[in-house]
């Protein structure tokens, strides 16, 4: 092992509060020499002998009974092993539920393949197992499937006229409708600011603005497509699935539910993952199907998905539609907000989260950054014949801060004032601030970054030359704030009967005083490895180079909740640090006794050893103790077990954490083609103690580039039978390095106060507040148009109607 | 995403490719030729093409003249299997380096790797900047089919929708071009960089010491085939300027009838037409003194 | 034929022969019968570029090559670019610059950006940037990608002059 060779500028011991040597420091990531070698193990890199592969008749119809689902032309094909349908496997659904009476929610019953009626064009019908992917495609074709079509629910308005029924449950296509909030002040904000308060009001002279915002159903895209391998074991009694998944332990009991086993008897582990971005953090069926196979024919499958069922049949994202309204005084503060939020969440709820999760996180967060005294919202999740959805990173809050964000600049326009001064005079600036909806916001920075951005753009001559040139240029602002760190506190309040939050860490020195550290999340290119290496090499005072994670391995771990909702340096690096240190106690006391010392007297050295605090000649490597705790057990003190094993658990209280930003963006729009092209890109976050700050800037730009996907070019749309629009790369518009800008990138820092290494997330910031942006950057170089758009993702011909004052 | 299956056949001349296609089809198969593949290959793994047998002309690098680029007495010839990033990198004189300059428009490098320039014209995309190309400068595909060899302009190539007038068992030997225009542009609109046009326009000006006498207009993406504008052409001759690139587009866009499709509008599809056909004149005059 | 074809193989330098059916493309015939899965597939049809490797020096999809196409040619891929585990100066740069995260599309940028420095070694930022819109990355927002292929490029230059 080699030890870590850090940057010129952070080498050196540097501990300041909660950071050391490793914390704060740009430290080579250790993913990389595999990664960059092509020495990864992805899914599909994994051969078992004996190996199967399978592949799944979908549905082409979005709605219908199914009437007969034929394989045996399928079962004759080349190369074909074997074909099951719904009714030869016989597994147990997929459910996922709330804890709300059934007027606020109905659940669905997902089939691993389906039972009696298909409800998307991709859902799957049948599995099909080969020699071959080509075979299995092969046998795919030969498939008949005979269906009564029914009419296809394809959007908000057929859904809510329930002309036709997705689910027999749910006869109006609602799956959840919570009204969360109703405080008391809503309708005399509105009242007032529309100058029919009472004689005297004082705010007589503001405004009400409304807004209906929407944004355009996408797919999270990592760019490696979902799949799993599932084998049995004989010897250990039990089926081993390796699939990319954020939430290995979800899976297997997921799996075990609808095989009808023992969780004992199913092991999920999860190599190297190409992306998720939340369409990995929810079971899918198709991973359930592959290990009820493998463990019939007692065989290996391997199932690999692919771009086209990624596109059309995996879980998608982020179709919401809101109508927002506002009251502000005269002087531009906000006294009222109303929300009606209709989320389209497709065919089923996903497992574990349910169809409620955008709705309600929406409810629950929509005031932002703002102080809203008075605020009313009504959340719905609607079901449709359209492939269903999965939490995607950043998760209701791209949307509902673009609908707040929105209402902030029209507020600005309605009562001439600039935007930024109008942001100024609503954000939260005194902490912690207990808001309308009853959540506590621990410190952040929102008007500081805020001032920041506005005064990077103001410095570099950017409203000079918009109010300047004859060119089409608008700036855009959005502020934010992203709760991070989830607690089971904070989930429990959304009543979900499954509840995430806690983490858990064990921690192992070995002989050679290696260290080799666990943690229930779930790492897919957010650098773990390296991170939580950080974390732990500072706390034990070792290289970093010594400390290996271990993820994803449900006999490894004894339970975890995977990674999704920026928790994972927050809750899981709180536990990996939290173990660190009772080993580092361990450490000591063993060491203590050995140098025949008081416990109090001894202490880590910072590299590798532990000291006598009043002769520090007095030293034990790690090594040295480790053999003892190890090697010669007599030599332990009486009341310190064997081996040098510490554990941890963490949660984080109360309402989490919250990371903020303000992104500010110019645009420049072409007046040939309604074209956007971003000029600059800044953006000034805080999430507390950075660890990494490369890893932090790669999270927000890769976030911001995913936020500037949805606002200009990604969209899945479907025609009126429910077919989807984009099942290629040619359809569906992932943008590339010429159309994502470069981002600069500036860090405050708020630590949090109650995580241990005083870390806030960074995952979905970016995510979150580029759409917005964007949106307010279009509209501002559209401003004289009098035109304002509100949908994304925004369409150049839409740019061009709007500046050719076509309608 | 796997194709279904088929033969495989590697021809090793011309004659031997024909005889392959002949063979194949009078024995009931689908046989279909492969150059680079980049069209076919992504239609392949689709399964939206289906061929029974492949003619892999590749063994046919070997030959000479199948690659070789070559300029003579006013025309430019281009073997069949001329890459993309061959023509990009290829020292042509000012009469045909409106080819080169417009490769960049051409997919992306490792498209333009292996797909070649015969096989562009012979999928015949409405918005494929070669097929524009051929109308611009008058190419001539020369084809050898059993009946022999045959020449088809590039007037006489498209038939519409995917379509055009090299028979299934032609192999296409090589492509001329014969109208050297050193005022020439290609540009285009999409959403993505890389990504095929919505629309494209090439624009070719005849010019006389500093007047424009005539020239060609042509457009992709606005119908199903690319098409030759002559109500714009009609309007290139005169002094060049904006205000004739204006009317030159004016006309292109009220002789065009392009269509809604592709969450494309045609109205859309104009207005980019005005402004493609603008910025195609500009950039094609940028030489004349 | 329909039926598997004995093919030989020229990759990273060494040769492989492989019974293989005409319809297995270039991609899956490294991964699965050469082992060789450093070459990702994300799209099969040609669009993300996380297959690209070099077929006679050129880079190319290898989802949109057959492998009986690349029989005779020079094949090289992702594995080809380290020493013995040293890395090359432009698998460096992308460690310096962070120019990966999940590591996915990233041999396929490799190959992208060995071929256009190839060739163009002189190429600007923004020339640099629209090569390597070639390809399709998820996770880094591509500004990393391209400083560390600027970066390569520059000191290679360096080395040069």
């Amino acid at each position: 092992m080699t030890a870590t060779e850090l940057p010129a500028e952070v080498a050196g011991p540097r501990f300041e509060g909660r950071r050391g040597r490793w914390v704060g420091a740009s430290v080579p990531r250790h993913e990389d020499p595999r990664l960059l070698t092509g020495r990864g193990r992805f899914v599909d890199d994994i051969t078992l002998p004996g190996m199967l592969h399978a592949g799944f008749v979908r549905a082409t119809v979005a709605h219908g009974h199914l009437t007969g689902v034929d394989l045996t032309a399928t079962r004759a094909v080349s190369g074909v092993v074997a074909a099951f349908d719904a009714g030869d496997l016989a597994l147990g659904d997929v459910v996922a539920l709330l804890d709300r009476p059934a007027e606020e929610f109905t659940p669905t019953a997902m089939p691993v393949l389906a039972k009696d009626k298909v409800r998307f064009v991709g859902e799957p019908v049948a599995i099909v197992i080969a020699r071959d992917p080509y075979a299995v495609e092969d046998g795919i074709e030969a498939a008949v499937v005979a269906c009564d079509p029914l009419a296809a629910v394809v959007d908000e308005p057929s859904a809510l006229a329930a002309a036709t029924t997705v689910h027999d449950g749910a006869p109006d296509n609602v799956l959840l409708d919570v009204s969360m909030f109703d405080t008391p002040g809503v309708d005399e904000g509105f009242a007032e600011a529309a100058g029919d308060g009472p004689e005297g009001s004082s705010t007589r002279g503001g405004c009400v603005v409304e807004v209906t915002t929407r944004s355009g159903r996408q797919n999270a895209l990592p760019l490696e497509t979902r799949g799993a391998v599932a084998s049995w074991d004989a010897r250990d009694d039990q089926l081993l699935v390796q699939t990319c998944t954020q939430v290995p332990h979800q899976v297997r009991t997921m799996v075990a539910r609808c095989l009808g086993v023992p969780e004992r008897t199913v092991r999920v582990t999860v190599p190297d993952m190409g992306g998720g971005f939340g369409q990995k953090c929810v079971v899918g069926r198709e991973e359930i199907a592959v290990a009820a196979v493998a463990r019939r024919l007692h065989r290996p499958v391997k199932w690999i998905e692919d771009r086209r069922e990624a596109l059309t049949a995996g879980f998608l994202a982020r179709e919401q539609h809101y109508d927002t309204r506002a009251a502000f005084d005269a002087d531009g503060r906000i006294t009222a907000l109303a929300v009606d939020v209709v989320c389209d969440m497709g065919a089923y709820s996903c497992y574990p989260f349910t169809a409620g999760i955008e709705p309600l996180m929406a409810s629950a967060e929509m005031p932002s950054v703002y102080r809203v005294p008075a605020y009313r919202v009504r959340g719905r999740a609607i079901t449709t014949n359209k492939a269903p959805t999965a939490p995607y990173r950043g998760v209701s809050r791209p949307q509902y801060v673009t609908a707040i964000e929105r209402v902030m600049e029209k507020a600005a326009r309605a009562l001439d004032l600039d935007p930024v001064e109008l942001r100024r005079r609503n954000v939260i600036t005194e902490f912690p601030y207990t808001g309308v909806n009853a959540v506590t916001y621990d410190p952040g920075t929102y008007r500081e970054s805020l001032d920041l951005a506005e005064e990077t753009l103001r410095s570099e001559g950017w409203f000079g030359a918009r109010d300047g040139g004859d060119r089409h240029l608008g700036i855009g602002f959005c502020c934010f704030s992203e709760r991070t760190g989830y607690g089971s506190e904070a989930f429990a309040k959304r009543r979900m009967t499954v509840v995430p939050g806690f983490d858990l860490s064990e921690i192992r020195m070995d002989t050679t005083g290696a260290v080799v550290v666990t943690s229930g999340t779930m790492n897919h290119g957010q650098s773990h490895e390296t991170t939580f290496a950080q974390i732990v090499a500072d706390r034990l005072g070792i290289d970093v180079a010594r400390v290996k994670l271990r993820q994803g391995d449900t006999e490894r771990i004894a339970y975890g909740w995977g990674t999704f909702a920026s928790r994972s340096v927050t809750i899981g690096g709180s536990a990996v640090a939290l173990a660190s240190e009772r080993l580092g106690e361990l450490l000591c006391r063993i060491a203590a006794h050995l140098l025949e010392t008081r416990p109090e007297n001894v202490a880590m050295d910072g590299s590798g050893g532990v000291i006598v605090v009043d002769d520090p000649a007095r030293r034990l490597s790690y090594e040295d103790i480790a053999d003892v705790a190890y090697l010669r057990s007599h030599l332990l003190p009486k009341d310190v077990e064997p081996t040098l094993t510490a554990t941890a658990s963490f949660d984080v209280p109360g309402d989490g954490t919250f990371s903020n930003a303000t992104h500010a963006v110019v645009v420049e729009v072409d007046p040939g083609t309604g074209q956007v092209r971003i000029l600059r890109y800044v953006c000034v976050e805080d999430c507390g103690v950075v660890i990494h700050p490369q890893v932090v800037d790669g999270q927000c730009r890769g976030g911001i580039a995913q936020g500037i996907a949805g606002a200009l070019f990604e969209e899945v749309t479907y025609d009126e039978h429910g077919e989807p629009s984009a099942a290629s790369f040619i359809d569906y518009l992932v943008p590339t390095a010429t159309e994502i800008p470069d981002v600069s990138i500036t860090h405050l820092e708020t630590p949090c106060a109650f995580t241990e290494n005083g870390a806030k997330g960074a995952g979905e910031g970016g995510t979150i507040g580029a759409p917005a942006a964007v949106l307010n950057a279009v509209n501002d170089a559209l401003r004289h148009t009098g035109v304002e758009l509100d949908t994304t993702p925004i369409h150049p011909a839409t740019v061009l109607d709007a500046l050719e004052g076509t309608p | 995403m796997k194709p279904a299956a088929f033969t495989y056949h590697r021809a090793h001349d011309v004659a031997d490719a024909v005889a392959l296609l002949t063979d194949l089809a009078a024995a009931g198969e689908d046989p279909k030729v492969i150059a680079g593949g980049q069209s076919l290959m992504p239609m392949m793994n689709f399964r939206l093409a289906r061929p029974t047998a492949l003619v892999d002309l590749g063994p046919l690098r070997r030959v000479p003249s199948m690659t070789a680029i070559s300029e003579r007495d006013g025309t430019l010839t281009l073997g069949a299997l001329v890459t993309h990033h061959a023509v990009e990198t290829a020292t042509l004189s000012p009469d045909w380096a409106v080819l080169s300059r417009t490769m960049r428009w051409v997919g992306h490098r490792p498209i333009r790797s292996r797909g070649t320039v015969a096989g562009s014209l012979v999928h015949g995309d409405a918005t494929a900047e070669w097929c524009l190309l051929a109308l611009l400068l008058d190419a001539v595909v020369v084809a050898e089919g059993p009946a022999g060899r045959r020449e088809i302009p590039a007037g006489e190539l498209f038939h519409g929708f995917y379509a055009t007038a090299v028979d299934p068992d032609e192999v296409v030997v090589e492509v001329r071009f014969t109208r050297p225009s050193p005022h020439a542009a290609l540009t285009e609109f999409a959403r993505r960089h890389g990504d095929f046009a919505i629309v494209d326009a090439a624009v070719a000006l005849d010019v006389e010491g500093s007047a424009v006498r005539g020239g060609r207009v042509v457009l992709g993406g606005v119908a199903p085939a690319p098409v030759r504008v002559p109500e714009a052409e009609a309007a290139l001759a005169g002094e060049a300027g904006d205000d004739r690139w204006a009317a030159v587009a004016d006309a292109a866009v009220a002789a065009i009838d392009p269509p809604d499709d592709g969450g494309t509008t045609a109205a859309y599809r104009r207005r980019l037409t005005r402004t493609l056909v603008t910025d195609a004149c500009r950039e094609a005059a940028g030489g004349i003194p | 034929m329909n039926d598997p074809h004995l093919l030989t193989l020229h990759v990273n330098g060494t040769e492989h022969e492989v019974v293989v059916e005409p319809r297995r493309t270039l991609a899956d015939v490294l991964r699965h019968d050469l082992h060789l899965t450093g070459t990702h597939v994300g799209c099969e049809h040609g669009v993300c570029g996380a297959c690209t490797a070099h077929l006679d020096h050129a880079p190319v999809r290898a989802c949109l090559v057959f492998a009986v196409q690349a029989e005779g040619a020079d094949v090289r891929t992702v594995e080809s670019l380290d020493h013995d585990g040293e890395l090359s100066d432009l698998q460096q740069a992308f460690t310096d610059h962070h120019a990966l995260q999940c590591g996915f599309c990233t041999p396929g940028f490799l190959m992208l950006a060995e071929g256009v420095l190839a060739e163009s070694p002189d190429a600007s930022r923004e020339e640099l940037r629209e090569a390597l819109s070639a390809n399709l990355c998820r996770c880094t927002g591509y500004q990393t990608i391209v400083d560390a292929v600027c970066a390569t490029a520059a000191s290679r230059r360096e080395k040069i002059s």
